[in-house]
């Protein structure tokens, strides 16, 4: 009960500072202290109650709303999700303070802020259908505003329409779900839902649930409104929705075949094939890009990918009777859950870090950066490779872990055989994507020389960015490290997940962690021979070899662009090229640009909405304006469903 | 103690390879060609020279050759060399020491572009284009290894009972050596020789290492052309319980000079790919190895 407690009162913190902030709006400064200083403690008490917490305390008040009951519980599901929401929230805030700056809109931002930690600390523990959705659409909204918040910019508006469209459609999945659960058990209570769901094909369960859960989630293809939210919102709110809101489609999922008894091995197929594409595509999109948020963005629904590959490695091996693989697949994914959270959330810092040192996004314009910016260029550095999956950081433990359930699934023969084949092929082509690309992220933004003016002299970012931009990062060593203490909390849910009764997970990655660690000793060895060795002898600095060229310039050097499109071209992206070729003798411009449209939205989403847009249009007729008639129509259909409730 | 014996051997031996290499190659073209021993004629050399930087460099470019050293010896220490096995073994090890050689490679291009170069921009875009799809071959061969061993471990899956034998065995072994040209830098898919920054690949990227930065770089692909030939020694001569008569560290030896002769032998016989070809070849790989997973 003593962890229940201490939850409700971080939510409530949460709550009552960002009312504080609203209220106190007119002076922004106190405005921010005040919901920041309720992150924070949000955060302290929140983990508190996961640490005392035993996994298995629910409290159910009465709440009067039809079907409504304010029933939450603390499981180690919910315990996962929520350890990294409270740090990246608190982190996010901290960050924010700065970023952000202070202005009118202030107040309002930091409301929604803490609006969004709390309804997703809600969302994470609610065990009633109603209470879910209620904390659900608290959470969609309150992200949505925070996108539009920059409303003067036209891309954040039709960022944050497509945003509010995509949701809803996952939404009515998902009411539609929870609907005919309810409509079936008479209760809106979760602990009443396994029946409604035994009694309803398996494959509309789960349809609902994917695309519903999906949608939040970013599956390839119903991601489109990712890449463009993302880079819309302001950085630290990228970094929360990015690092945390998006699992909470995750968490759907988990949450609902929790609810179902017997989870058919198709399922898993079909998660880990949404896991390839999603991965694959989402990698190569973010190669294609030039913006890095956009970039970034991407990444998220590669992410998402890898997690899903975890999951559906795990649904697989719980239906081939194979428990211990279950347990790896899961563990995996939920872990790469928690380490997702941590480096895109430093990675988004990051790069608002860049954009508020030099107003830009654009890679092709940076360059250079890790001089005059040597603390966000060394974390943004650690995000890099521990995205990238590389040892010794926190992205190559999770992505160890999917690939040796993969790789036992594809030991055990037969059909799994093959699904174990294919999950760790694409891992394996994934993360040598991921790699290019990072290398790219990293390379063109903070090496070589600044390719614009605005590039050329920025300052690092004030303290109250960058220290939680170190936390992150630390964390993303720490748990790259000592992977037993972050494996702890992966592997209760995944235990409840696959039914095994297996716990030697940190035995098994102990080693690992030794390893990576004997890397780093391994390098600072090398390094300090290598500075020996250099001691009093001559040591001087040149050009760059340029091939024999005397007047290399920065514009020279190789883009973002350029370092992408031997892969872009190959796997045929649909990449858009406007080229204007140097003319005369004595060239004086020349231009080059490429875009990459996003297939999903082109060539899937838009033509559909234009149809059923040319379609409906007949029925303006019945909108017209007149404020007399709606009344009317509202009095016509409350008259309607009496007399169809009275025959 | 047999195993820290044997790794220290493999540091020790690794800089024979390049020059294996070369004499192969000067014979076929009818030269004299450079001594066996020359590499560590260069890195002893290397090793007592001063250092020039560019100066558009910072601390990555530094660190670069050092990062990349240290993830290679360990993972050198994962495949079991000699007669005895392996330094470092655990279940899952493939995947680490397939992610270490990722990580050598993430900071070489890194240090690449920190230079501003253009020449360097390409040759490290190309690196990391190429490895990407280097990568799933190298994945789905160490997958048939593991199938046909019932393994998890490099080590265990070449010192088992049941090694991996007949069809898939050739495949896997051609692909294995597909990514070992690929990997280190040689023809078919690059050549260290050329004498245009333009066309090489890996060269190219190290072109403003100089003095010791430089010494750990060439020394450190050495290693990597030393554990990918004992990756396939092992491979195709069984040790193992089952195999004591071959159990024989003369005979693992051996297998990787003749790796070397085979790499010698490709690079006489072949021009170099024109560059759109060489992702056509890596894809050729990864069907060989998905064929051996077939057949196992």
């Amino acid at each position: 009960m003593k962890d229940l407690v201490l939850l409700l009162s971080s939510t409530a913190v949460l709550i009552i500072s960002a009312f504080l902030s609203l209220a106190l709006r007119k002076q922004p400064g106190l405005a921010a202290f005040a919901a920041i200083a309720g992150c924070v403690l949000a955060a302290v008490s929140g983990l508190a109650a996961i640490a005392l917490s035993g996994f298995h305390s629910a409290l159910a008040l009465p709440w009067p709303v039809p079907g409504g009951q304010f029933h939450i519980a603390l499981d180690s599901i919910s315990a996962l999700f929520l350890a990294p929401l409270y740090i990246l929230c608190a982190c996010g805030a901290l960050y924010g303070r700065r970023y952000g700056g202070l202005n009118s809109k202030t107040g309002y931002s930091f409301f929604l802020y803490n609006i969004l930690a709390a309804s997703m600390a809600v969302v994470f523990t609610a065990r009633n259908a109603v209470l879910f959705l209620t904390a659900w659409e608290m959470m969609t909204l309150s992200s949505f505003l925070l996108v539009v918040l920059d409303y003067g910019s036209e891309e954040s508006r039709k960022a944050g329409w497509l945003y509010l469209i995509a949701t809803h459609i996952g939404t009515a999945c998902i009411i539609a779900l929870f609907g005919a659960a309810w409509h079936m058990t008479g209760s809106a209570e979760f602990s009443a839902f396994p029946p409604a769901f035994a009694k309803l094909p398996f494959a509309a369960v789960a349809l609902l649930t994917v695309a519903g859960f999906g949608t939040k989630a970013g599956f390839f293809p119903l991601h489109v409104w990712l890449p463009k939210a993302h880079p819309a919102a302001p950085s630290h709110v990228s970094a929360v929705m990015s690092g945390i809101m998006i699992k909470a489609g995750i968490y759907g999922i988990i949450r609902m075949m929790t609810l179902v008894d017997l989870i058919p091995f198709w399922f898993g197929a079909a998660l880990a094939a949404i896991g390839i594409v999603s991965g694959i595509l989402g990698v190569l999109f973010a190669l294609a890009q030039h913006d890095l948020k956009s970039l970034l963005a991407y990444h998220s629904v590669e992410n998402i990918g890898i997690i899903a590959l975890g999951l559906g490695t795990g649904y697989m091996g719980a239906a081939a009777g194979r428990p211990e693989i279950a347990f790896i697949g899961f563990a995996g994914g939920l872990l790469h859950v928690i380490n997702h959270a941590f480096f895109k959330g430093l990675l988004f810092m990051g790069a608002g870090s860049v954009q508020h040192a030099t107003g830009l996004r654009d890679m092709d314009k940076l360059g250079g950066l890790l001089r005059a910016m040597p603390l966000t260029g060394a974390t943004f550095l650690i995000g890099a490779a521990a995205i990238s999956g590389l040892p010794p950081f926190n992205g190559f433990i999770s992505e160890f872990l999917i690939y040796s359930g993969a790789f036992r699934l594809m030991m055990a023969g037969g059909h799994s055989g093959l699904a174990g084949l294919a999950v760790l092929t694409a891992l394996a082509l994934i993360g040598g994507l991921a790699a290019a690309c990072f290398a790219k992220a990293f390379g063109m933004v903070f090496l070589g020389l600044p390719r614009t003016r605005l590039a050329a002299a920025p300052a690092e970012s004030p303290a109250l960015m960058t220290a939680p931009m170190i936390l992150l990062a630390a964390l993303c060593v720490l748990t790259g490290v000592a992977p037993q203490a972050a494996a702890k909390l992966a592997i209760l849910p995944a235990l409840t997940l696959s039914g095994a009764d297996y716990g030697g997970l940190p035995q098994v990655l102990q080693p690992i962690g030794l390893t990576a660690a004997m890397v780093i000793l391994l390098s600072a060895l090398v390094w300090f021979l290598r500075d020996r060795l250099l001691a009093g002898r001559k040591v001087t600095a040149a050009g760059t070899w340029s091939c024999g060229y005397s007047a290399p310039t920065a514009a020279m050097q190789y883009t973002a662009s350029s370092f992408a499109q031997p892969i872009v071209d190959m796997f045929g992206l649909g990449t858009a090229k406007k080229i204007s070729r140097p003319q005369g003798l004595f060239p004086v411009s020349a231009e080059f640009h490429s875009h990459t449209p996003d297939p999903a939205r082109d060539m899937l989403f838009s033509p559909v909405f234009r149809y059923i847009d040319t379609r409906m249009s007949a029925l303006r007729v019945i909108q017209h304006g007149n404020i007399q008639t709606y009344i009317l129509y509202i009095a016509a259909a409350l008259v309607a469903l009496l007399v169809w409730t009275v025959l | 103690m047999n195993a820290a014996a044997d790794y220290l051997t493999a540091l020790a031996l690794a800089p024979l390879l390049p020059g294996l290499i070369s004499r192969v190659k000067a014979f076929f073209a009818g030269r004299q060609g450079q001594p066996v021993l020359q590499l560590y004629y260069d890195l002893w050399k290397l090793a007592h020279k001063g250092t020039v930087y560019s100066s558009v460099t910072g601390r990555v470019f530094r660190l670069g050759p050092a990062v990349s050293l240290a993830a290679v010896s360990v993972a050198l220490a994962l495949i079991p060399a000699g007669g005895h096995g392996a330094l470092l073994a655990f279940d899952g090890d493939l995947i680490l020491f397939a992610y270490l050689l990722a990580l050598a490679r993430f900071v070489t291009v890194l240090a690449a572009l920190d230079t501003g170069s253009s020449f360097e921009g390409m040759g490290a875009s190309r690196e990391v284009f190429f490895s990407a799809l280097a990568e799933p071959a190298l994945f789905v061969s160490l997958a048939v290894m593991a199938k046909k061993a019932g393994a998890f471990s490099l080590n265990l899956i070449f010192t088992t009972n049941n090694p991996v034998t007949g069809n898939p065995l050739l495949l896997v072994a051609g692909a294995l050596f597909i990514i070992l040209l690929a990997e280190n830098c040689r023809i078919p898919f690059d050549d260290p020789n050329t004498h245009l920054e333009l066309t090489m690949i890996h060269e190219v990227m190290v072109l403003d290492h100089s003095g010791p930065d430089f010494g750990l770089i060439s020394y450190g692909a050495a290693l990597k052309l030393w554990l990918f030939s004992a990756l396939i020694v092992r491979l195709v001569l069984p040790f193992g319980e089952s195999w004591h008569s071959a159990d024989n560290p003369a005979l693992f030896y051996c297998g990787i000079c003749a790796v070397a002769l085979g790499a010698g032998l490709v690079e006489s016989c072949m021009a170099r790919f024109k560059l759109l070809k060489v992702p056509a070849m890596l894809l050729a790989a990864a069907v060989l190895a998905f064929a051996a997973f077939m057949v196992a």
